[in-house]
């Protein structure tokens, strides 16, 4: 596939598949049809040049072959007559500002009836326009697991009949938590890879950044989708600081000259913007809204030690109000670590006992080095790298375990 | 409108609790039946005997075989069900957590095969 090609194929596959599910009801036609139309524009594109609307031309040419196989089955099956699609010729809807095809079809990916793995890869199927193959890869189970796991979904979402639609006022804000914990869970994927060689899954992280991008146009007014679009860009922008020989570079020792000034600049319009609104309306803000601001700060500084940690500490603080939990509690321990001293913060994050979770063990063994006990240190630094399958985090602790003191 | 069967299971072997504190259930189980009732989603519903009183009959065989006692040995059983109707999932489970809430039970929600 051409790079233009497959550039343009990504971005419109959500609109397409979405577009004929409204019209004829059923994913798998909907899948299936745009994937043909990818076949077709790979024949022609090349040949004919790229059409001037690609998304509509991508949306007709699949509405044309999910029509002809309809009426193949038809022909096949006289008992499975489908007479509303079949006569339904209407020129596709035209694309503008508000798209209530894609936003229904995020809606029913992340239905919270669905399990959450299931989410997340009918997501990226459907909307991301990722093969199986490449969301397998993704997430390192095998193939045939993912294409069951999707296959399910949808035959779930027909079963059950799991609307498509967007949900009412009253379940509107708890259905796109839903929404937004799945694509954040695509970036965290990306940005720590949980297992497997690559360190950052670079098309992940993209992908999470696209879908923030569609949910945000598709929804401007909505507060917590605008910071998780801004957590992810800030995040995002530290990406090439964030790994330099195959190891890890944590926060405090990244190459701040090679954050991604724009990305930044983006990330801090929208923090910005969610304070605005958050004073103006007097709603609080959300659990990304204030990781966002977190991040904000951080990319504010011009270095760790000049960090504005009274205001991270105090927006932890605001987070474990809204969204408790111990991963919270160890990111605000840090901060408290940084403004009285590692011996307070060790204090709080021992308080945790996450001892299932790396970051557990290496703050612990970080503080512990900086407080001069070596010995408990390399026990923590051991358990650390015990807990992950990162290989360049891994690379980072083992380094900083063989600097200890003797 | 798809039809959905919402059971709820009871524990295998658990006491019946006392009457008086029963009552507060049955009054909103049957305010929640008349409010399904009242805005046509009621097709039917029901509560079940003990489990001890099922009789399971097998004719699958040669002949037709009655024992005493459950088909399938297991930790929960089905204590009562309503079957409903709903334009679709998201209006059968708006409906569960009302019944759920009414009868102090998890309630399953299932879809009725399509015709």
């Amino acid at each position: 596939m051409t790079p233009t090609i497959e550039r343009i194929f990504r971005e419109e596959f959500g609109r397409v598949v979405a577009s004929l599910t409204r019209r004829f009801g059923d994913l798998d036609v909907a899948e299936e049809a745009a994937g043909e139309a990818l076949l077709v524009a790979l024949e022609r594109w090349p040949v004919d040049g790229v059409p001037p609307n690609p998304g509509g031309w991508l949306t007709t040419t699949a509405a044309r072959r999910a029509l002809d196989r309809i009426r193949r089955e038809q022909q096949r099956d006289a008992k499975h007559r489908a007479a509303m699609m079949i006569h339904d010729d209407t020129p596709p809807e035209p694309t503008g500002a508000v798209d209530d095809d894609r936003l229904r079809l995020i809606f029913t990916c992340c239905h919270p009836a669905l399990a959450p793995e299931a989410r997340v890869a009918l997501t990226l199927r459907l909307l991301g326009g990722l093969t199986v193959a490449e969301i397998a890869a993704a997430f390192l189970v095998p193939e045939t697991t993912m294409a069951q796991r999707i296959t399910r979904a949808k035959a779930k979402i027909k079963g059950a009949r799991i609307p498509y639609r967007v949900p009412s006022a009253d379940d509107l804000a708890e259905r796109l938590a839903a929404v937004l914990t799945v694509v954040y869970l695509v970036f965290n994927e990306g940005y720590l890879a949980s297992a497997g060689d690559a360190p950052i899954r670079a098309e992940l992280t993209d992908e999470a950044v696209r879908l923030g991008r569609v949910l945000r146009a598709l929804l401007p007014e909505e507060p917590e989708v605008a910071g998780l679009l801004a957590l992810m860009l800030l995040v995002d922008a530290r990406r090439r600081s964030r790994v330099a020989g195959g190891e890890l570079v944590p926060l405090p020792e990244q190459d701040r000259a090679g954050w991604d000034r724009r990305l930044i600049a983006e990330g801090h319009a929208l923090v910005r913007e969610c304070l605005d609104r958050a004073r103006r309306t007097g709603r609080g803000p959300g659990r990304f809204q204030l990781l966002a601001a977190v991040n904000a700060v951080h990319t504010d500084a011009p270095s760790w030690a000049d960090t504005d940690w009274r205001q991270i500490a105090a927006l932890y603080d605001q987070l474990l109000a809204v969204d408790p939990g111990p991963v919270v509690a160890l990111n605000r321990a840090v901060a408290v670590a940084e403004l009285d001293g590692p011996a307070v913060g060790l204090a709080a994050v021992d308080r945790l006992g996450l001892s299932g979770y790396h970051a557990w063990h290496a703050t612990r063994a970080d503080l512990l080095r900086r407080l001069g006990r070596s010995s408990e240190a390399r026990t923590a630094y051991d358990a650390a790298i015990a807990a992950t399958d990162n290989p360049a985090e891994r690379a980072f602790l083992s380094r900083r375990r063989g600097q200890l003191s003797r | 409108m798809s039809q959905y069967l919402m059971s709820v299971h009871h524990d295998y072997g658990t006491e019946f609790p006392p009457m008086e504190e029963m009552q507060p259930v049955f009054a909103a189980v049957d305010r929640f039946n008349q409010k399904l009732q009242s805005e046509g989603a009621w097709v039917f519903a029901g509560g079940l005997t003990a489990i001890e009183h099922a009789t399971t009959v097998d004719n699958t065989g040669e002949r037709p075989i009655v024992t005493d006692g459950p088909y399938a040995e297991s930790k929960e059983y089905l204590g009562g069900f309503w079957v409903i109707e709903a334009a679709d999932l998201d209006a059968a489970l708006a409906w569960a957590k009302e019944g759920s809430a009414a009868c102090r039970g998890k309630v399953e929600v299932r879809a009725f095969q399509a015709e």
